[in-house]
């Protein structure tokens, strides 16, 4: 018995120490310092913004089908087809139109190419195909568009400096993401950084400027031709706005850009110089030598116009946004909308969540003192309604806490307002099995039991009730934790950490705390209970 | 020290107080929800935005009002916290905006700028602020709804196994009745249902089903003990010798969360009150509703003249006298 109790013991000691360690590591600085590093503090207790975002993919898709239109008239021209995108809601599909029977097979086998595997052909008879993007490769699609949105939000957020940013896919819906910044307290200001790299695209430009949408519509007689749309903007950065025709498909866009940088003309003047990808640079080249003097492009941002330049030389990779009107500050927050790449697809704000940083500061005092107050209360009563047994319980009650906070430094736990409050609850359930087995305890030794026997007893009966109470509990914090998010996940993982640390020291330790009393007293033991 | 010693309450005897009892809070919590104060839900499910504003000096109500008409901010709502007359916060709410998830959020502008240019009475500080679209409210309330059942559900498979499936639906009916008094309550004194409060109602199903198994436990451990007795004289000296241990664990848990409620600030003030409702009402449905029905069903049973066998289930092996076997 005596060297059964030893190594319990010292399994007792080496958890105890173990979760100490997971608590505060090795303390280089302060005590205070020490646990903040461990155990990291949710947004509604060190404030900050919590932003939930859609992407639209279906823009990418749009975009995609675009491009591959205008491939397609250029391939298809020899023949007569033309290739277009008839119905709006539906970006995936082009329509073929314009085969004639002597080159059916010519236009099939150009559909049929390897640039356009992404597509399934059918034919709707009359010379007509209609070519829509594979379910496989409109998934693909969508899941690069979102994770090259979430990379460009990371880099745009690095720029404000937060430490412990968290930005990922955020699995509620679809295509959204989870944006949380601790430590910043305007969201209004974090919404505009992130929304300033939306879609960024060079146009070629149709016709314009016209004063008015009207004066543009009736250049074109009432409605512009199907690979064309009318897009307003002012020029540069100032006046009203003008609008222009342009053509539907974008030359580049802004994943294409690798560099851009603010520098000065010969002139002196501030202007812009881009670095293209070689895939783009070699798209670029092949535009701009054809239309060079003749047209211009404009610089589309989030489909407003922001900037329209006359092509005056063939570009390929290197090239230079110049021309009067263009301020220092201009070229250099153009740059950089160019330079962290942009958005593939524009987005929008689900829910924008502030916390300030007083808040946080008295939720945390708030939860202190309840937990300070709650666990007195609670072992008071342990004492006087247990007498001796009751030191038995605080104690477990105590080290319950400290394998509750260990868990936490060792899964580097977020601790949320919710999650304190699981903290309270532990102590108010963990104390619960301990009153189970006292009470059990008691019983026995009512009907006459010795003192070992009763404890035997005890233990052995109330084992089962303790496993399906806390089975129970945890079942709904696991549900929790599924379901729920950021401060309900910390509440339910506090609650589970809790239950089973609590399984440990109700059973294990107060158990051999009373093997030890036992132990000391002898056979005539008299139990304080 | 010891309370109950040898208490010998008839607990079944006195379903029928029992039952008037949750009626009464049943049916005016039900009466609330459908014609008075409604579903008080928060704005993470009915969408809109909610700013924390903190003073200075004492918020003038009337002055804040004017101060964002005079912007051209309406539609409006402005409360003080509860929960602390000595606090000089208000919360200013605005209903959903627009049908679509863009430009919701310029009400927070709108509500930012005109307190910045039109009131006067003292300073003032965002607290905290939460705009919720409509599709991300849409999104929480179906996935709260979700949890709820799940979790329901895992209760009344988790005890059909351990016990049998009247004991699972005795409990689960004890569960409901819980939660419906809980949330009749927020309807009663109009307190806001936010997601933490979905979370604390889930605790409770916890709990209560926590309560509700002890007394089962020892109705089984009884009944595979006992041959003669009448199934209501087993489960009332079941909850007889429960009852010390269920008074104790629940008035210590209650103590903790009453500790919560008073210390805990405001921001968990729906939390903690949900709690607190809920321990109180869990305790009390595990005797007075699922026992009862438990005891109702078998009778039931029993006077239709299937062959009552008093149903202890697995696990727990029943000391009879031995009997001769081939």
């Amino acid at each position: 018995m005596n060297k059964n109790l030893g190594t319990k013991a010292i399994l007792i000691v080496v958890v105890l120490l173990g979760c100490v360690y997971g608590i505060i590591g090795i303390p280089h600085g302060g005590l205070k310092q020490a646990l903040l590093n461990r155990i990291h503090l949710g947004l509604d207790l060190k404030g900050g913004v919590h932003l939930v975002l859609q992407v639209h993919v279906e823009e990418a898709i749009s975009s995609a089908t675009d491009r591959d239109m205008q491939s397609l008239n250029t391939a298809l021209a020899q023949y007569s087809a033309t290739a277009a995108k008839l119905d709006p809601k539906h970006p995936e599909t082009i329509s073929i139109t314009g085969a004639t029977p002597a080159n059916q097979s010519d236009v099939r086998s150009v559909l049929n190419g390897n640039e356009y595997q992404n597509y399934e052909v059918s034919s709707s008879g009359n010379g007509s195909y209609t070519m829509t993007m594979k379910q496989s490769a409109i998934r693909d699609l969508e899941q690069r568009t979102l994770d090259t949105s979430i990379e460009t939000i990371r880099a745009r957020v690095d720029a404000l400096g937060v430490s412990e940013p968290q930005i990922e896919q955020y699995n509620l819906g679809d295509n959204e993401i989870l944006v949380q910044l601790p430590g910043i307290d305007d969201a209004g200001h974090v919404e505009d950084i992130i929304q300033e790299t939306a879609k960024l695209e060079i146009h070629p430009v149709a016709s314009g400027p016209y004063e008015s949408e009207a004066a543009a519509l009736a250049a074109v007689n009432g409605a512009p031709p199907p690979d064309q749309e009318i897009l307003k903007g002012t020029a540069g950065n100032g006046g009203t706005d003008q609008y222009y025709i342009l053509k539907r498909a974008a030359i580049v866009e802004g994943t294409d850009f690798r560099d851009a940088q603010p520098s000065t003309d010969e002139n002196g003047r501030p202007d812009i110089t881009f670095t293209l990808t070689t895939d783009a640079g070699d798209r670029f080249y092949k535009y701009t030598n054809e239309n060079k003097g003749t047209g211009s492009m404009a610089i589309v941002l989030e489909n407003r116009i922001r900037e329209v330049a006359g092509i005056e030389g063939a570009i390929r990779e290197q090239g230079r946004i110049s021309g009067g009107g263009i301020s220092q500050e201009y070229a250099q927050s153009l740059s950089m909308m160019l330079r962290t790449g942009s958005l593939p697809a524009s987005i929008s704000y689900l829910e924008t969540r502030t916390v300030g940083p007083s808040l946080g500061a008295e939720s945390i005092h708030a939860g202190v003192v309840a937990a300070i107050a709650g666990m007195l209360a609670v072992m008071v009563f342990m004492l006087v309604y247990y007498k001796g047994a009751g030191v038995n319980a605080d104690l477990a009650l105590v080290l319950n806490l400290v394998i509750l906070l260990g868990f936490m430094g060792f899964f580097s736990a977020t601790l949320t307002l919710p999650g304190i409050a699981g903290v309270i609850l532990t102590i108010g359930m963990g104390v619960d099995s301990n009153v189970l087995i006292f009470e059990r305890i008691r019983e026995e030794l009512r009907l006459g039991k010795t003192a070992a026997a009763a404890v035997q007893d005890g233990f052995g009966h109330a084992w089962i009730t303790i496993i399906d109470t806390h089975v129970t509990t945890v079942v709904s914090a696991l549900i929790l934790l599924v379901f729920g998010s950021g401060p309900v996940k910390g509440f339910a993982l506090t609650l589970i950490f809790g239950l089973l640390a609590n399984i440990f020291t109700a059973v294990f330790v107060s158990r051999t705390i009373f093997d030890w009393l036992l132990s000391k007293k002898g056979r005539d033991a008299v139990l304080s209970i | 020290m010891e309370f109950f010693r040898s208490s010998n309450i008839d607990w079944l005897g006195k379903k029928w107080y029992f039952l008037g009892f949750s009626l009464i809070f049943s049916v005016a919590g039900v009466l609330s929800l459908l014609f008075w104060h409604g579903v008080p839900l928060g704005v993470d499910f009915k969408g809109g935005t909610q700013i924390k504003v903190h003073f200075e000096g004492t918020p003038n109500e009337a002055h804040i009002r004017q101060a964002l008409d005079r912007a051209g901010v309406r539609d409006e709502t402005v409360q003080s916290i509860s929960g602390g007359g000595t606090s000089n916060d208000e919360v200013i709410s605005l209903p959903i905006s627009t049908a679509s998830d863009t430009a919701h959020d310029q009400g927070r502008a709108a509500v930012e700028g005109a307190l910045t240019a039109n009131y006067r009475d003292s300073g003032f500080s965002i607290v905290q602020e939460d705009i919720v679209g409509p599709t991300a409210g849409k999104q929480l309330t179906k996935q709260a709804g979700w949890a709820i059942l799940y979790s329901l559900l895992g209760m009344l498979i988790y005890l059909w196994f351990r016990f049998e499936l009247i004991y699972g639906v005795a409990a689960v009916v004890a569960v409901f009745h819980d939660t419906l008094i809980t949330v009749g309550a927020f309807s009663l004194t109009n307190q806001e249902i936010s997601l933490t409060v979905i979370a604390a109602i889930l605790t409770l199903i916890g709990y209560s089903m926590n309560d509700t198994i002890v007394v089962f436990d020892r109705i089984r451990e009884n009944l595979a003990l006992s041959r003669r007795e009448s199934l209501s004289d087993v489960v009332n000296r079941s909850i007889n010798q429960t009852l010390s241990r269920t008074v104790l664990t629940s008035g210590l848990t209650f103590l903790t969360v009453l500790s919560l409620y008073l210390f805990g600030g405001e921001v968990l003030h729906g939390f903690s009150f949900a709690l607190v409702i809920g321990i109180l009402i869990g305790t009390y449905s595990s005797i007075a509703v699922a026992a009862p029905m438990l005891v109702a069903y078998l009778d039931w049973r029993g006077a239709s003249g299937k062959r009552v066998s008093l149903p202890a289930a697995r696990g727990v092996a029943p000391k009879g006298p031995r009997t001769a076997k081939r």
